[in-house]
């Protein structure tokens, strides 16, 4: 047995080393380590609840709105306000530009560069996606940055900015836009979809999202060849290093349900949990967060609305700052594989039915996702109804208890509020990195991530195993969320 | 084609440290051009960013060593988020990943002895930021600044090979053009002391106010206010706007293709100034005593300010009165209700709400 620690794990968001005990060439046990800590729930205390929203999305760079949203949802249960259909829109409008540009820049920037490692060097399909997704000096890099971009845009007409904005708050959107700004939404989107259509799917975005099982994927690959588009070289490559067999976890899947849509507010992506193949409901009372592993101040799992945050870097059994969040004492995977799942999308089900949550699955439901949001975007700029208003506006806040729950890029993100004499007592924060990289609960059950690593194998001649690099990117992490 | 190996190269390391990394994620949102041109036209290698580059682990602990033994020369060092020292000065809350537990505060002073040049990218990195809200606990600071205080990890006397300070692009986030334009300047070896303010921020941006530029600057002279967020009017008296004290190009230099704080419908809260992240009072708020903002423009006196305050507030024409409360434009500038434009002579009565949403006290 040999221990092998990789960190600093970059192209992440945040900080990660990954602890790796090695026996015959293959991980036989996983630790996965946060090592930042700065203490947003501690910061909150005693804060006007609506200072929530300055201080909450800075959490992260890359989930900002995500976070934003979670905490705008958290303040409007407790004043009781409802959000205009507009503000509604134009909130999905700016949480889905965030999820999308998220997706990206993870495929783009982060996942696929691993490819080009050298200890790929000799395969026949090196060269081309060398030249394709090289760090920094790739061709993907340079069509895809200015795209992110200008895709950003439209934070800057919705929002304000992009990350840390303001303009998401109970009751709807702060900004009441014009005719042209709604003309000018529509040509960012139209130009985004051109994007998408050229560069990564080479195909309708519709073609795409109506893809209804493995075989029909399989038959897409086959006739387009490996060649065609972004999205069928990281078909090919994946195919070729059997993706769909790495990183298998835990295979139960959550997802608080995002994107509200109509009166109803039914939300475009679900929300429920999956597990031994059988759709459920959410019970988020479930809930509860196990800090026996993690470096703080020892206590009994508790449920967020009545957690707290007492750091202690002397803690023994502690190796992480992550606290280990369970759903009925269990681990989830969450992210865009645990939404199109339990969404029910047809190719989703059918691939996560032959292989579970794996490396491919996961990258899969990403750019699925992409496909399927960018059209609902452009219904929902096409809907803003300029005569009516973006935001109501409530009476004030009460003291009380309100959750804000939400799905970021990498998945479920609640915010646990407690208000009393006007301030707040408690701020309690489970992020999908929360869920996906915690470290062991005090029944010594491994966090997903951990669980994934378990049989990760070395290519010849490696001494630091890339099959690592693919599982834990293929999460998508953001460990600034994480630990917060 | 321009032979640019004349030109030396800067070499360029960024590291991450208390922070939430939306600084690199508004940066890579450079645009006319994009990021990787700009260094590239700026002749800046990129010897590892956190988000970018391939290499991970060892590779970089190998990169580091060799800045640190002398073997690759380090032009250029960029921090991106706070320093952290806490607990008990220990820096146990930040412990650089694959060292064995090794503070980053440590690695960070170790590298900055060997760049010619240190940046702090963004007001984590340059005065401690949204990381020293509350108590402070995990004891945030900043490279050459706790706060507004000269100090943080390598003092207030820190002076480059360059003879330059530490170099504070600040803001929560960073425009990608402030980073952009001033590694540029740095690159091209013409950027001088005077270049900076007392702060060491670039005077390019620093310069100006926020303020400066403001789309709701008509609202702002009549002190024809906003009283809740959404509403057009100025947010200076009621909703806590520091544009007028908070330095930044903001409004004369948008944000994502348009936009700004202001124009998105909230408040400046200065996030480019030391200690934003403790206003003392609710951000969306303006603290008053005897009704009289407390936080005025720092370089009037406050006496002449408030006698042009309730001037202009008496003169105030009724088009921004109304406007200021309004979510979207009721009167144009030639008082006519918006829709009726296509009359122009016809005078209104008494103005009209449109969209039955439009006037606050049409609200419910």
């Amino acid at each position: 047995m040999s221990r092998l620690i990789i960190g600093p794990f970059n192209r992440v968001e945040g900080d990660l080393e990954v602890k790796l005990d090695m026996k015959e060439g293959r991980v036989e046990e996983a630790r996965v380590v946060s090592p930042l800590y700065r203490g947003f729930e501690r910061i909150l205390k005693g804060k006007d609840p609506q200072d929530a929203l300055v201080y909450a999305p800075r959490i992260c760079g890359i989930c900002s709105v995500s976070q934003s949203t979670a905490a705008a949802y958290a303040l409007a249960g407790l004043e009781g306000v409802s959000t205009p259909l507009n503000g509604q829109r134009a909130s999905n409008m700016i949480l889905a530009t965030e999820n999308i540009a998220d997706h990206l820049t993870h495929f783009y920037l982060f996942f696929m560069p691993d490819f080009t490692r050298e200890t790929y060097g000799s395969e026949p399909w090196y060269a081309g996606i060398a030249k394709r997704f090289q760090a920094i000096k790739g061709e993907a890099t340079q069509d895809f940055l200015p795209a992110r971009a200008e895709l950003l845009h439209i934070t800057g007409i919705l929002a304000g900015k992009w990350p840390h904005t303001l303009a998401i708050q109970p009751g709807g959107t702060t900004r009441s836009i014009q005719a042209n700004e709604q003309a000018r939404l529509k040509s960012i989107l139209f130009t985004f979809r051109r994007f998408l259509e050229r560069y990564l799917f080479g195909a309708d975005l519709e073609e795409i999202s109506s893809l209804s099982s493995y075989e029909a994927l399989e038959a897409w690959l086959a006739a387009k060849g490996p060649d065609h588009s972004d999205f069928s070289r990281f078909l090919a490559i994946s195919r070729t290093l059997d993706l769909a067999k790495a990183g298998r976890s835990c295979d139960r899947f959550m997802s608080y349900g995002v994107y509200p849509q109509g009166e109803e507010q039914t939300p475009l992506f679900a929300q429920g949990i999956v597990m031994d193949e059988q759709a459920l409901p959410l019970d988020s009372a479930a809930i509860a967060e196990d800090v026996s592993h993690a470096w703080m101040v020892s206590d009994e799992p508790r449920h967020p609305s009545d957690g707290q945050t007492i750091p202690d870097p002397g803690m023994q059994d502690g190796y992480s700052w992550c606290k280990a969040p369970r759903l009925n004492g269990q681990t989830m995977e969450t992210g865009a594989l645990s939404r199109q799942l339990i969404d029910g999308h047809p190719l989703i089900r059918d691939c996560v039915a032959r292989s579970g949550g794996n490396v491919e699955n996961r990258v899969l439901a990403r750019l699925l996702e992409v496909a399927i949001l960018v059209p609902h975007m452009q219904a929902w700029s096409e809907s803003l109804d300029l005569g009516e208003p973006f935001r109501h506006h409530g009476k004030g806040l009460p003291d009380g208890q309100s959750v804000g729950l939400v799905e970021a890029a990498r998945g479920s993100l609640g915010h646990w509020l407690s208000v009393k004499n006007g301030v707040i007592e408690n701020y309690q924060i489970i992020a999908p990195t929360t869920w996906n990289f915690s470290p062991r609960d005090g029944q010594g059950l491994p966090g997903p991530l951990e669980q994934a690593l378990v049989g990760a194998g070395l290519r010849e001649g490696e001494v630091d195993p890339v099959s690592v690099q693919h599982i834990v990117r293929s999460y998508d992490p953001c460990m600034v969320c994480t630990v917060h | 084609m321009t032979d640019r190996s004349s030109k030396s190269t800067k070499t360029l390391l960024w590291l991450q440290s208390g922070g939430c990394g939306g600084c690199s994620l508004s940066l890579f949102g450079a645009e006319a051009p994009d990021l990787l041109s700009s260094f590239e036209a700026a002749n800046i290698e990129l010897l590892w960013h956190p988000s970018l580059s391939l290499e991970t682990g060892q590779q970089v602990l190998d990169l580091i060593e060799a800045i640190r033994s002398g073997q690759q020369k380090l032009d250029i060092l960029c921090l991106e988020g706070s320093v952290i020292n806490g607990p008990d000065g220990t820096g146990a809350y930040h412990l650089m990943a694959g060292t064995g537990g090794k503070p980053m505060r440590d690695i960070i002073s170790e590298l900055a002895i060997h760049a010619s040049q240190v940046v702090a990218i963004g007001s984590c990195a340059a005065y401690g930021g949204i990381t020293a809200a509350g108590e402070n606990e995990v004891e945030a600071t900043g490279l050459s600044f706790d706060g507004n205080k000269p100090g943080g990890l390598l003092g207030g006397d820190y002076r480059s090979d360059l003879e330059l300070p530490v170099i504070n692009i600040p803001g929560c986030p960073i425009h990608p053009d402030w980073v952009t334009e001033t590694l540029a300047h740095l690159s091209s070896d013409q950027m001088k002391a005077q270049d900076l303010d007392a702060f060491g921020r670039p005077l390019s941006m620093a310069g100006s106010l926020v303020h400066h530029g403001c789309s709701r600057n008509e609202f702002y002279e009549y002190k024809a206010s906003a009283e809740r967020l959404a509403d057009l009017g100025c947010m200076m008296e009621n909703l806590g706007c520091k544009g007028t004290q908070a330095a930044g190009d903001c409004n004369s230099r948008p944000w994502n293709g348009s936009g700004s704080c202001i124009t998105g419908g909230y408040p400046c809260i200065a996030c480019t100034e030391p200690g934003f992240e403790e206003p003392g009072h609710s951000f969306a708020e303006t603290p008053k005593i005897a009704g009289i903002p407390v936080g005025l423009p720092t370089d009037m006196p406050k006496a002449w300010f408030v006698a042009l305050a309730s001037l202009s507030k008496a003169a105030t024409p009724k088009r921004l009165s109304e406007n200021a409360t309004a979510e979207r434009v009721i009167f144009t500038h030639n008082r006519v209700p918006v829709g009726e434009g296509s009359k122009p002579d016809k005078k209104p009565s008494s103005p009209a709400p449109l969209f039955g949403i439009a006037r606050r006290k049409d609200r419910s």
